[in-house]
């Protein structure tokens, strides 16, 4: 038996919704193996993995917690990925939200009114778009390769956060711990739901699918967009603006990423600490490409990351294993995401057993002598 | 500022740039051939942590290096796989290789968090006590010389093997090589795998001998400034060493800084080498030109002629 592949004549549509789902499934079972080897009943970890962050509506609220930093993030990065600009830098991005975000909260500590936290919200999404413009300017007038730029900025902007939280953002009543102020009420995100901590920040998420999609069907601009990241020369001969488009999808981004990094320092943090965001960043990229840069796609692909996040958690707490669980499923999710999207160009053609025209041909007689006959 | 200091600072340099030289050198090599590899940092971090692991349980540090060298390989293994038979994008690879190793070697070395393996130190005899010149070239770690020993290695291969020359031509055009008769997929498998080993190897380095203890992230970026050094290179080993030394100075900047009296926060000081990557690449990156003399021509491509 012969497994090969072979092209197709064109792109499989069925396969490319799919692939995510048959990713997930082997993911899964990668799982339940892991689980078993380390001892555990794998479908008693399974459950603890991904049915127990769902079990009950407050544990649902912070899923939505979780998926609402994440979602924004990919909703930006797929915007760039549609143009081919490979933007890793969302965490940094994320990282400058938060940060500059938490420098305009805690200059207006003593402030109150219904404005002080839209201001705040604003200064996120500008510290966002200032560390994504970085990249976009390199890019634009020197030719720098985004992938690692972006990837810089990210462990520069993380030594920036750090040196905030040590240095000059640090509470001087904080007993020295490397901690801002608290906000305020005023400052921070109000509860849509009483006795969970869903916050206003978390509808964002959704008003960016809703823009994204708009942005990407319905405008000249996401036709550009789609055009450059098809095919770069085509958008040249058009006289479309690559630069001007490179600069609205970093900044796009930026902005996106900011908006959830200040989400969190004001959601569910309420204040600046080093470690704001576990790698939502990161995994951001996967949920752009698990959800086929698609915003609807992406919003369920948020929402399973956010599961992954919150399994890590629970079999932590339940089953006593690392939290670096997640990770590792993070990891295999794309990789299988990456396999299954083979399918995708090509089809799977299995040969019973292998033609055997060898043999054939050494049976019947040589064709020269039928030629020699007639 | 006397000259015992400049010893000290010189020691310092060498020892930081060598797990650069060594995952820089192996991915020389992979790209050569014609494959981008970004997972790098996975792959140092999987090193790291099995040669830890490894050196932890037998005492043996030789063995330990075995085993990183052999987790960095396996994860080099997996990503030929994926890029190679799965036909997928290699900068999507990588990236998900890295994403994978970050998540992988956090789970594992959970539980060695803290623990700690007793440094050896490693002199050679009689040199060593040159004064200045002992301190500088003699009293490193046995890596360092074979991380030298590595790179006229590899210059050598390339400039004057037939081997080399295979290597080459796969990287410039596969379909060529292939009609030549070559197997692009032999000469990429042993490319992307020897330059997985590295990136392995400079990762056991790191928490073998650097700092003889496993933390999460230790590598903080090194196989992407290793990426960028390559690129720094214009694909030449002699360039890469110098490069590796650069940025090993880079990264212990900060002392030096500090010893002027200069009073300016660590973390800002800690993003030198990260800045000084962007300005390099943004200075070379400004004649477009010149990267594409240099580059291997298929670069990044994936190849379908095998089947």
């Amino acid at each position: 038996m012969r497994i090969k592949l072979e092209a197709r004549g064109q792109q499989s549509k069925l396969m490319s919704y799919a692939s995510p789902i048959l990713a997930a499934l082997l993911t899964l079972i990668c799982g339940a193996f892991l689980f078993w080897m380390l001892g555990k009943s794998p479908m008693q970890a399974l459950h603890t993995f991904l049915i127990m962050p769902i079990s009950d509506p407050y544990r649902i609220a912070e899923l939505l917690v979780k998926a609402g930093p994440i979602v924004l993030c990919a909703m930006g990065l797929s915007i760039c990925f549609r143009a081919n600009i490979w933007n890793i830098g969302a965490e940094g991005q994320l990282l400058m939200g938060g940060l500059v975000g938490s420098c305009a909260a805690l200059a207006l500590l003593d402030s109150q009114g219904i404005w002080v936290l839209p201001l705040i919200l604003v200064a996120g999404i500008l510290g966002g778009m200032a560390w994504a413009a970085i990249p976009a300017f390199l890019k634009n007038y020197f030719n720098t390769n985004e992938i690692l730029s972006t990837i810089m900025l990210n462990y520069i902007s993380l030594n920036i956060l750090l040196h905030g939280v040590h240095g000059p953002l640090k509470d001087p009543n904080g007993f020295n711990f490397p901690e801002s102020a608290l906000f305020s009420d005023w400052q921070t995100m109000p509860i849509l739901l009483e006795g969970t901590r869903l916050h206003l920040g978390v509808s964002f998420a959704l008003l960016a699918m809703v823009g994204v999609w708009v942005l990407m069907s319905k405008t000249f601009i996401g036709f550009q967009i789609k055009v450059l990241g098809g095919d770069e020369r085509s958008a040249h001969f058009a006289g479309f603006k690559h630069k001007r488009l490179v600069w609205f999808c970093l900044l796009l981004c930026g902005g996106l990423a900011g908006l959830a990094g200040v989400g969190e320092v004001t959601g569910p943090i309420g204040q600046l600490v080093p470690n704001i965001s576990p790698g939502y960043g990161y995994a951001a990229i996967i949920v752009a490409f698990l959800g086929r840069l698609h915003p609807l796609g992406i919003l369920f692909a948020g929402l399973l990351m956010a599961l992954l996040y919150m399994g890590g958690e629970m079999v932590q707490i339940h089953l006593d294993l690392p939290l670096a669980v997640t990770g590792v499923f993070q990891g295999m999710l794309l990789l299988f995401l990456l396999i299954c999207d083979v399918l995708i160009g090509y089809r799977i053609i299995v040969h019973k057993s292998a033609p055997k025209i060898v043999k054939q041909s050494l049976s019947i007689e040589p064709p020269a002598v039928a030629i020699e006959g007639k | 500022m006397d000259i015992d200091f400049i010893a000290n600072i010189l020691f310092a340099t060498i020892r930081m740039g060598t797990p650069l030289l060594i995952v820089a050198i192996g991915e020389l090599v992979c790209e050569k051939s014609g494959v981008l590899n970004l997972g790098q940092e996975g792959m140092m971090l999987m090193g790291a942590v099995t040669g830890f692991m490894i050196a932890f349980h037998t005492d043996s540090l030789f063995i330990g290096f075995m085993g990183s060298v052999v987790a960095g390989a396996l994860m080099a293994l997996l990503f030929a796989v994926v890029t190679m038979h799965f036909y997928a994008n290699q900068v999507a690879t990588g990236l998900a290789l890295t994403i994978l190793g970050v998540g992988l070697s956090g789970f594992m070395g959970r539980s060695y968090v803290g623990e700690a393996l007793t440094n050896i130190d490693f002199q050679i005899p009689l040199l060593s006590s040159i004064p200045f010149f002992g301190k500088v070239l003699f009293s490193h770690d046995v890596l360092v010389y074979i991380s030298i020993g590595l790179a006229g290695a590899v210059y050598w291969f390339f400039k004057s093997t037939r081997a080399g020359l295979v290597v080459k031509a796969v990287g410039e055009s596969p379909e060529s090589a292939q009609s030549l008769g070559l197997s692009v997929l032999k000469v990429r498998y042993l490319a992307i795998v020897f330059g997985g080993a590295m990136a392995g190897l400079a990762g056991g380095y790191l928490s073998l001998i650097d700092t003889p203890l496993w933390a999460e992230n230790m590598t903080a970026g090194r196989g992407w400034i290793a990426l960028a050094l390559v690129v720094f290179a214009s694909w030449r080993v002699e360039r890469v060493v110098f490069g590796a030394y650069l940025f090993g100075f880079m990264s212990i900047m900060h002392l030096v800084l500090q010893s002027f009296g200069l009073s300016v926060s660590s973390n800002l000081l800690a993003t030198l080498p990260y800045v000084a990557t962007v300005v390099v690449l943004v200075l070379l990156s400004r004649n477009q030109q010149r990267i594409k003399l240099f580059a291997p021509m298929s670069l990044g491509k994936s190849f379908h002629g095998a089947h």
